[in-house]
């Protein structure tokens, strides 16, 4: 039963996504081209010495600036791996840190202590994120719902704490453990170098979003949307929900222990924040605010909440902010009580995330429009 | 001898500070079906009340009355918070199991960084009794007072606690809410009023917790609430969700089992043991202890 067939009876046409439904004006035809637009200038963004006062510190080619982006585009794939858990198939998994710490770690720890070469390193760390996060799914999906998402949490506790303890002289504990570069490949080494991790990253990216739309396009990726309406139904079918949620925990799994390798690569090294559960419940943030279930919205959730997340640390302490009286600067200081806040405010007032902006921006549009048209 | 008297005593201390975390987190889940991420934020605000009412409120100290009376302040203000928190933000959305998690992570990520924000992200020295800081001796061994104190404390909870609902009306309609809400609501019962009041209990019991357990530690920091919540989670769902008195056994096990692995063995080993009892109990009884089958 590990080979998914297709239903014999025809599934009903899935419904059109918003994005597709015909629109009005040239737009619409060159929509479908948008993301290939969007990708190619992520592509030449490197090439341009453009300043933009205001949003980045430097010039779009800086160092700062491309590794500012490597990490929002990293994220942004790790939003999107979170979201065939979370949007997809419906589980609310509080442990998705653990496996990306584990990709992470894993490589810094294979390149460092061991002194295998990255080729070698980085797609073991894959594979073994990948198996463990098989194993604790085995485990942790034997409960549903709320029990479910306590589990890995406490699973993700248990990475927390080897971590910080470092047990074994591996993980350099608190301090973390700097990535030693003198194996790695020159192309990857050194600040002139960051263009080169800038491309990796939205490879990354490309790669993530290409699995995930594949996957949920797929026959597994209806039995997965299923489990996410209806799980007993899908077991009616007769289909084993237990497998095919396993299947989607250890794919997750092994993305995100990919993301952890680009990173690893990214920021030089590893420091045990990213193993806490915070940072599970940034991904989460991040997919809610893109807006889950959609194939943008977590990309863009991740991407953005990154960026903000950097940024608003120097708007916290730039000068119009330190005008302000001490019980409104202070908070705003920091960027999580606005990023909370701003995610409590879209779970009210925007269920549906950014993605969901668009459709309703043209439906007010359309509504403000028509009367105009009757004048006519 | 000694060392085992003092392990039992100092693990049940730490049970205790799980246990009243956990006792809230229980009932709130039992009842509502809420998960409640920002539990942490009430034990904060009852850590930082009573932090704040021993050095400026008047009438209230660090020692001896004064110190009752800014322990009562703490436990007022987590009270406070947790009903505004239920009636403001969690109301609105019930039957909606996941988007109420999502705001109280929310609240969680944005009350930790506005205590941090008012306070400062360093740990603070905490006003606390002389008495506390010293040892009793109990059959040879030295037992800090602190501890104890904790384990006094619990126990009187518990007791209101199960006192409470067994043999008031409100007590009532919140055990028959945890066995059916449907039920409940069908006979004609407000069952929103007691998920205020649950929520009240368990602001109460985390706020009481974020105080005592800083008298414990001797310090109140912002990220408090954080690490102990997870603990207090493996410990309701080891207990059973919905049910005080799993809550209790599953506190009084975990506390000692971390105690005792830690002294013995690494440090750290007895937070790893304790997520392997986790596990180990839902392989073999996922429905916890002694409580329903914890669906969401």
């Amino acid at each position: 039963m590990t080979e998914v067939k297709s239903p014999e009876v025809p599934a009903p046409p899935a419904a059109v996504p918003d994005e597709l439904t015909p629109g009005d004006g040239r737009l619409h035809r060159i929509r479908p081209f948008l993301p290939l637009a969007v990708l190619a200038v992520a592509l030449i963004l490197p090439y341009s010495t453009l300043h933009l006062p205001g949003i980045f510190e430097g010039a779009l080619n800086s160092p700062g600036t491309l590794q500012l982006l490597a990490v929002c585009l990293v994220f942004g794939g790790l939003a999107a791996g979170y979201d065939l858990l979370f949007g997809r198939t419906g589980m609310l998994s509080f442990g998705h840190a653990l496996y990306f710490a584990a990709g992470v770690y894993g490589t810094d720890i294979l390149i460092t202590r061991a002194g295998l070469p990255l080729w070698q390193a980085a797609p073991l760390a894959i594979v073994g994120g990948a198996i463990l996060a098989g194993l604790l799914g085995a485990v942790a999906l034997r409960t549903v719902g709320i029990a479910f998402a306590m589990v890995t949490l406490a699973f993700a506790q248990v990475g927390a704490i080897l971590v910080a303890r470092d047990f074994g002289g591996l993980t350099g504990g608190e301090e973390g453990l700097p990535l030693d570069v003198t194996g790695l490949p020159d192309a990857l080494v050194g600040v002139t170098n960051t263009v080169n991790l800038y491309w990796l990253a939205l490879a990354y990216l490309v790669v993530v979003v290409f699995v995930v739309h594949r996957v949920s396009g797929s026959p597994t990726g209806r039995v997965l949307a299923g489990l996410r309406d209806d799980e007993r139904r899908i077991g009616v079918l007769g289909l084993d929900p237990y497998r095919f949620k396993l299947v989607a925990f250890t794919l997750a799994g092994g993305l995100a222990a990919a993301g952890g390798a680009v990173y690893c690569l990214i920021v030089g090294g590893a420091s045990p924040h990213i193993t806490s559960s915070e940072l599970t419940l940034s991904l989460l943030v991040m997919v809610v605010l893109g807006g889950p279930g959609t194939r943008w919205g977590p990309v863009l959730g991740g991407i953005l909440y990154m960026y903000l997340d950097h940024r608003l640390v120097s708007f916290g302490s730039s000068d119009a902010v330190d005008a302000l009286p001490a019980f409104l600067s202070r908070p705003l200081s920091q960027p999580l009580f606005v990023l909370g806040t701003v995610f409590i405010l879209a779970v009210y007032f925007f269920p549906g995330g950014l993605a969901s902006l668009a459709p309703r921006l043209s439906l007010l549009r359309n509504s403000l429009r028509l009367p105009t048209r009757r004048e006519r | 001898m000694d060392t085992v008297i003092l392990l039992t005593l100092t693990g049940l201390g730490l049970a205790a500070l799980y246990f009243l975390v956990a006792s809230g987190l229980s009932l709130v889940f039992g009842l509502a079906d809420v998960l409640n991420f920002a539990h942490g934020l009430f034990l904060g605000v009852g850590a930082y009340g009573t932090w704040w009412a021993a050095g400026n409120l008047p009438g209230a100290g660090s020692d001896g009355f004064g110190f009752v009376v800014a322990v009562a302040f703490g436990v007022a203000a987590g009270t406070l918070v947790a009903v505004l928190v239920e009636l403001v933000l969690i109301r609105p959305l019930y039957s909606r199991t996941i988007e109420q998690v999502l705001v109280t992570v929310g609240l969680s990520l944005a009350g930790v960084a506005l205590l941090q924000a008012t306070w400062g992200a360093d740990a603070r020295p905490f006003p606390r009794p002389e008495w506390t800081r010293q040892v009793t001796s109990i059959l040879g061994a030295q037992v800090p007072n602190g501890g104890l104190l904790l384990i006094v404390a619990a126990s009187l909870v518990l007791g209101a606690i199960l006192a409470f609902l067994r043999w008031t009306r409100y007590g009532l309609i919140i055990r028959a809410g945890v066995e059916n809400r449907e039920m409940v609501t069908a006979l004609g019962i407000d069952v929103r009023k007691a998920f205020t009041l649950v929520f009240a209990i368990g602001g109460a019991a985390a706020a009481l917790a974020g105080a005592l357990g800083s008298v414990y530690f001797g310090t109140v920091s912002p990220q408090q609430g954080g690490s102990l919540l997870i603990f207090a989670f493996i410990v309701v769902v080891i207990g059973g969700m919905g049910s005080v008195v799993g809550s209790a056994y599953a506190a009084v096990a975990v506390g000692l089992l971390q105690q005792f692995v830690n002294y013995y063995g690494t440090s750290g080993l007895g937070d790893i043991c304790v997520v392997a009892l986790l596990a180990v109990v839902l392989l073999l009884r996922p429905q916890g202890i002694a409580g329903k089958v914890a669906t969401a």
